[in-house]
């Protein structure tokens, strides 16, 4: 069936593939939903679990995430057209100082490989930024990844920034990168930590049920 | 040629808890078993405790050197915590863990590097971000090292870092560090290259083969300085045979003493 192969050759990381897959299902008379969800989310959501489970490594999962854009390109445009909605939104960012940005990008991909809208705001964000972004955008969940111990402060600024600007309530803050622990997050006054991108995707969507 | 010892570092768990036990048996033991396995510097940092890591800072630095007497790397991003480890640090010459070309921080540390006369590592990058290819870190280089020169840091008392990316995120990433450690070689030729060899490896699996191999290549290539786990056999052994191979360590007395010390 057209979107088992959609979902195999995204998992693989074949690009031309999923294209080729992806236009032979509209031709076919397939949904943009349908190929999104069935093929390329459900794609993602294999990828992220064998991530999560040392079958595959973050290379693999880059190329897995370039297949899986390269079919959303494709139908974007119909989808847009239509009313499809997004699981929820998240407003993401590596902290004030640190420029790191591998794990945080892992994260969008992931996320928007699950059906999330995200807005990236990139390095270097100021507490005050992450604030703003939260009052433009109204997302649910907050991502904020720091890289290293000399950033993690920054960590705890961005969280008081949103308890000061009296917004803490709206929105579930998830911290994650390589120094950070889940006994930092508690202490900090996050609401979850994340330890890899696969399983930033399943807090999150934990964080909105 | 100089290792650093990275294992004093509260993002670490059990050094954590031994912080927040004060208890000083523990750091001075690990303290003393990376000295024994070759350290010549040993790396202090507490970064993680966000209120605290001036006076954590001072309470390690003083326990440190209870066991042993080696010069001291001090690990911070805290302009006033790198002023209270430098100002206990009591053997030979420190090192300030890190300066950069970003203009925050180059203004911040660089009376400190003057004040104790300590070498520094100095990142490759400035308030441009991290830079990718080797041309992004030469542009640092070549401003960044005639900076510190002018401003009376010794040239062989900088040990620039070239930054690591992961190899797994960027496939290119490890050969554009070889290729800046060349062009440094060639450009400053009495600057010292350092690096941490965990980056390297990140997101694949097997990470100290890629660790390992790295360590190789970059010595080859003219690194001679790095921050490691001096307790990990292997990368010790790695470390007195590549010497060896290159020419570095006359009549391969390391290597042999390495060897009767147990490698």
């Amino acid at each position: 069936m057209i979107l088992d192969d959609i979902k195999s050759a995204t998992i693989a990381g074949q690009k031309a593939q999923v294209e080729n897959g992806v236009k032979r299902a509209l031709e076919e008379g397939l949904s943009p939903g349908d190929i999104l969800d069935n093929g390329l989310i459900a794609a993602m959501l294999v990828v992220g679990e064998k991530f999560r489970n040392n079958e595959i490594f973050v290379p693999e999962m880059l190329i897995a995430a370039r297949a899986m854009q390269a079919g959303v390109r494709i139908i974007e445009p119909l989808i847009l057209a239509g009313e499809r909605k997004y699981v929820a939104k998240a407003v993401i960012g590596t902290v004030k100082g640190d420029l790191h940005d591998i794990g945080k990008n892992l994260v969008i991909m992931m996320l928007r490989g699950a059906g999330w809208e995200v807005v990236d705001l990139g390095v270097d964000v100021a507490p005050e930024k992450f604030v703003a972004a939260v009052q433009e955008h109204r997302p649910q969940i907050v991502g904020v990844s720091a890289l290293l111990t000399t950033t993690m402060p920054a960590m705890k600024a961005t969280v008081e920034a949103f308890v000061r600007a009296g917004l803490r309530e709206n929105v579930k803050i998830i911290v994650g990168g390589a120094p950070v622990s889940r006994e930092f997050a508690t202490e900090i006054g996050a609401d979850a930590y994340a330890g890899d991108a696969g399983s930033a995707v399943e807090i999150a969507g934990g964080l909105v049920a | 040629m100089l290792i650093v010892g990275e294992l004093i570092n509260t993002s670490r768990k059990s050094i954590r808890e031994a912080v927040e036990n004060r208890d000083a048996a523990y750091i001075r033991d690990i303290a003393g078993k990376q000295v024994q396995a070759g350290a010549g510097y040993i790396d202090v940092n507490c970064g993680t405790l966000l209120d605290s890591e001036a006076e954590v800072m001072g309470w390690l630095v003083e326990t440190v050197q209870e066991a042993v007497q080696a010069p001291l790397c001090i690990d911070s991003p805290d302009p006033k915590t790198l002023d209270t480890g430098l100002s206990l640090a009591r053997f030979g010459q420190p090192v300030i863990n890190s300066i950069s070309g970003e203009k925050e921080r180059y203004e911040a540390v660089l009376p400190l590097a003057l004040k104790y006369k300590a070498k520094v590592i100095a990142l490759c990058m400035d308030d441009g971000g991290m830079p990718v290819t080797a041309g992004d870190r030469m542009r640092v280089v070549r401003k960044l090292v005639p900076d510190l020169v002018c401003a009376g840091v010794p040239m062989g008392d900088i040990y620039l870092d070239p930054l690591i990316i992961p190899v797994g995120t960027s496939d290119q990433a490890g050969s554009e560090v070889l290729e800046t450690i060349r062009r440094i070689k060639a450009e400053f030729p009495e600057v010292h290259i350092i690096c941490g060899l965990s980056n390297v490896s990140y997101g694949l699996p097997n990470r100290k083969l890629l660790n390992q191999a790295f360590m190789i290549q970059t010595m080859t290539a003219g690194m001679d300085a790095y921050i490691l786990d001096p307790l990990d056999h292997t990368m010790m052994g790695f470390y007195y045979a590549s010497q060896a191979l290159l020419g570095k360590d006359e009549f391969c007395m390391n290597y042999l003493s390495a060897y009767r010390n147990g490698l």
